[in-house]
């Protein structure tokens, strides 16, 4: 009889018209780190909201220690010993580190005051412990997204919880903070907490899991030990068949001049010194530029002045020869620039417009979908909606009228990776297109990349997955704090070398 | 079949809306009750039938004249309300964009001795102006326009005051009566007073807000205007990634929504119906009833047409209430209540949908659960 720290026996939890979990059982050993390794909708968060108390199962129980136990709400979890750091973090933005640590489980003396001298004494001791940096006075609102983690962790060990939950952890670090990740995770294992860590990344799974539990469109696949599995076995079983890690590609000869910067300067929003310093490069007809770096290196403020939503402080930008350093994003737009947001809830979709409404978003303008007294062209939009939902396989409930909001991730990165593509640009620019994205549809995405090169398009991506600088690109250039640091090719250079210049420890020139 | 019914946006709206009126009208009840028991029922059947309450044909058509001759600016002040929050905007301002208009039209009409047309159009352009003045502060200042509006009420209402006091009556506090001094100010009739009794205040008021609140609709939903509008509402960014001008938009959405509020105020006041009083020291409640309206309504502009009417009728239903039995104020106090639930329908409908969405969740499980167990047979 083997010592389990909490076993889910034969599962089952439907939900009309979907079992999202088909008799799962997942048993997690005292003090080990257990994967859970599938795509989007495979059942992941399901499990995991059973376990946590906000779904209950249809068939199946839960054992704790051996003996069965009732979840009926995360309070009945929390009893338990069982604690979640969510993908999207819980915490209050205007609270110190602390505060938010002992929220809901305030010491207080008499009279109801707060006695924070304590509860700071026992997050000190924790943090230094399990080697949890975080400044218990900081405000959350003010530290990095990895000491917001470190934070929810500790939130956890507060509470004296035993069993910890990772749900994609990774998705929002930089390669150094998730290397901290999984030591931190090592460290909490190593002092016999027992860890569930949910991640469809291959190589952290890999590196940091004792064993991996696979789950694929709501059926149980497998449990392996790590030690005695490899990536390419562990992707057959998430996907169900091979899946090529690397991206076919024709060599191409680039070819006219498309997108020229010249010293293109952009203000922060976060601090006063500018986020983009005078960073200057160009892009021709037929190769995808990279522009690789640690998040919050000036990336994100680059797309804004290229594609208009922030003004330049200083600088130049020539698409096909032309200024369009102050011209509208709507001018940058029908001049032939195609842009993928990286953020598409916040600017891709309209998530409470329908699908063919958000397909028409960047052209609903033209004749050809508005008539002259100002009338929308019903019929043509649907018709064309449906044109781009056949051709890049986006699916959805209802078809063209489905709520965006209601479709999932990857279809909905579909849908404007349809629409951007279809507008027939001359360049596209592409910010983190396959963020939260399962493997499937990263293939998906990174062959329609590859298709816009080979038909004489500019492409400009911008990637924080150094796999995906390593594949897709033709080109590559480092950012960091701002500026370019480095320019080469991905046929030569290796990841440490990029890794050195992405993390400001050498510069070129 | 009767699910499928039952999930229909349109038919949920109509359900919820029913519901509200019904508890309302309950609590409105209850409340009477509390006061005074003996006379409870009468007050509140008094006020349900309104007009009803005379016994003669040609009165009631009368009396539903001159509740029609009101629901008109509430229609447009509702009409005003729900195009601003279908934008993401919450015009409270209504009430004084309503009392800028009002100012405007009185003042072409009594101080300046202009045509009703006129009147209307410089009525609108106040009500316009007002608005916008909260969308610019909205857009170009990150001013909430929940605040900007209500302290613009304020401003509004004591400048038409002192505006208003030139062409006061020499006697009382109210403007100076329009058929006597300007008669060409009057809304044409064009004979619809004839259907009601010869009502005098029945005039094209009516006919002009039903229009406008078609247009509205066609103008959100059928219109690259109202694509272009609502998309801003619902996610700015999105707006703006999509090279729509978003400061514009939001501009362009408080004026037309400041100026369908100013015109309501001239479709009363040019029909004189109503005098302004120069020393009311509170903003006119047609803006505020614009907003229960607008949400009885189910935001949508056909719909308001119904609960503009709704509100107005159980308004005016409030004077027939026995003022022996109750004090003078009881008959505004129960339509408060009853406009109060009004508002509630969103709650409602999201609610009802939660219980649709629950009890199909059960019945999903249970049929998954037998087919199941039947095909293990």
């Amino acid at each position: 009889m083997e010592n389990y720290a909490v076993e889910m026996l034969h599962i089952t939890k439907r939900f009309p018209g979907i079992i999202a979990n088909d008799d799962i059982t997942l048993q997690l050993r005292k003090g080990e780190i257990h994967a859970l390794l599938g795509e989007n909708g495979a059942g992941k968060s399901t499990l995991m909201s059973v376990l946590f108390g906000l779904y209950q199962p249809e068939e199946g129980e839960i054992r704790k220690d051996g003996q069965k136990v009732e979840i009926r709400d995360p309070n009945d979890a929390n009893a338990l010993g069982i604690g979640m750091v969510h993908q999207h973090f819980k915490l209050v933005e205007c609270f110190s580190v602390l505060d938010n640590i002992i929220l809901g489980v305030e010491p207080t003396g008499k009279l109801g005051l707060l006695q924070k001298q304590q509860a700071r004494e026992k997050v000190l001791a924790l943090s230094e412990k399990y080697g949890l940096q975080v400044d218990p006075d900081a405000l959350v609102e003010d530290i990095t997204v990895g000491m917001q983690q470190r934070t929810e962790i500790l939130k956890m060990l507060y509470r004296d919880n035993e069993i910890l939950i990772f749900d994609e952890p990774t998705a929002v670090l930089t390669p150094q903070e998730i290397d901290e990740l999984m030591q931190i995770m090592r460290n909490l294992a190593a002092e016999g907490k027992s860890i569930l860590f949910i991640s469809h990344k291959l190589s952290e799974i890999m590196s940091v899991s004792d064993r991996c539990t696979v789950l694929r469109k709501g059926k149980y696949i497998g449990t392996v030990e790590t030690k005695g599995t490899t990536p390419a076995e562990l992707s057959r079983m998430m996907v169900g068949r091979d899946v090529k890690f690397a991206v076919d590609k024709a060599l191409v000869q680039p070819g006219e001049l498309v997108l020229e910067l010249k010293g293109v300067t952009v203000a922060s929003r976060r601090h006063k010194n500018n986020a983009v310093k005078n960073v200057s490069f160009q892009v021709r007809r037929g190769e995808i530029v990279c522009i690789a770096g640690i998040d919050g290196n000036g990336q994100t403020e680059l797309v804004y002045g290229l594609t208009g939503l922030e003004p330049l402080v200083a600088g130049q930008i020539l698409l096909r020869g032309r200024d369009i350093t102050h011209a509208s994003i709507r001018k940058r737009s029908t001049m032939g620039m195609s842009h993928i947001p990286e953020d598409r809830h916040k600017h891709g979709l309209v998530l409470d417009y329908s699908l063919e409404d958000n397909m028409v978003l960047q052209r609903y303008f033209q004749p050809e979908f508005t008539n002259k007294a100002g009338f929308l062209k019903r019929k043509a939009i649907r018709s064309y909606a449906a044109r781009l939902i056949e051709q890049y396989d986006v699916r959805s409930g209802q078809g063209p009228v489905t709520r965006a909001r209601s479709m999932s991730g990857g279809n909905q990165q579909k849908a404007i990776i349809a629409r951007e593509i279809d507008k027939d640009p001359e360049l596209l620019v592409a910010v983190q297109p396959t963020r939260g994205l399962d493997v499937g549809a990263i293939e998906y995405t990174h062959k329609q990349l590859v298709a816009q090169r080979d038909a004489g398009k500019a492409v400009l991506l911008v990637s924080l997955e150094l796999d995906e600088v390593m594949n897709v690109s033709d080109r590559i250039l480092v950012m960091c704090q701002g500026e370019i640091v480095g320019e080469f090719d991905p046929k030569t250079v290796t990841v440490e070398e990029l890794g050195l210049y992405m993390a400001g420890a050498k510069k070129e020139g | 079949m009767k699910n499928s019914l039952l999930k229909k946006d349109g038919f949920q709206t109509l359900l919820a809306s029913v519901m509200c009126i019904l508890v309302g009208l309950l609590v409105g009840y209850i409340a009477l009750l509390l006061i005074n028991p003996g006379g409870a029922w009468t007050a509140i059947s008094a006020i349900i039938k309104n007009f009803f309450y005379y016994p003669s044909g040609a009165a009631r058509l009368r009396y539903l004249g001159n509740t029609l001759v009101k629901t008109a600016p509430l229609l447009l002040c509702s009409l005003s309300v729900l195009f601003a929050y279908k934008v993401g905007l919450f015009n409270i301002g209504a009430a004084g964009q309503f009392v800028v208009g009002a100012g405007a039209s009185l003042y072409c009409a009594l101080g300046l001795g202009l045509p009703w047309y006129v009147c209307l159009l410089a009525a609108i352009l106040a009500g316009a102006i007002a608005g916008a003045i909260s969308g610019v502060l909205k857009a170009y200042c990150n001013v909430n326009e929940v605040i900007s509006c209500i302290m613009l009420n304020w401003i509004s209402l004591y400048g038409v005051n002192m505006l208003l006091n030139l062409v006061k009556e020499e006697t009382s506090p109210y403007t100076k009566n329009l058929k006597n001094v300007n008669p060409g100010a009057l809304l044409p009739s064009l004979g619809l007073g004839e259907l009601f009794s010869g009502s005098q205040y029945v005039t094209i008021a009516i006919p002009i807000a039903i229009v406008m609140a078609v247009l509205i609709w066609v103008v959100l939903s059928k219109t690259k205007l109202g694509y272009e509008l609502k998309a801003t509402g619902n996610n700015k960014n999105a707006a703006k990634y999509a090279g729509m001008q978003e400061n514009r938009n939001l501009i362009l959405t408080m004026a037309i929504a400041g100026g369908l509020a100013g015109m309501a105020a001239a479709l009363l006041y040019l029909t004189g119906f109503e005098q302004w009083s120069c020393s009311q020291s509170s903003v006119p409640g047609m803006g505020f009833n614009g907003i229960a309206a607008a949400f009885l309504g189910g935001l949508n502009p056909i719909g308001a047409i119904f609960s503009s009417y709704f509100i107005q009728h159980i308004t005016a239903g409030g004077a027939y209430v026995d003022k022996t039995m109750y004090c003078a104020q009881v008959s505004d106090f129960i339509s408060s209540i009853i406009i109060y639930l009004c508002g509630f329908v969103l709650f409602v409908k999201l609610s009802l949908n939660n219980r649709i969405a629950r009890s199909e969740e059960k019945k999903a499980t249970k049929q998954a659960g037998s087919s199941e167990k039947g095909g293990k047979k």
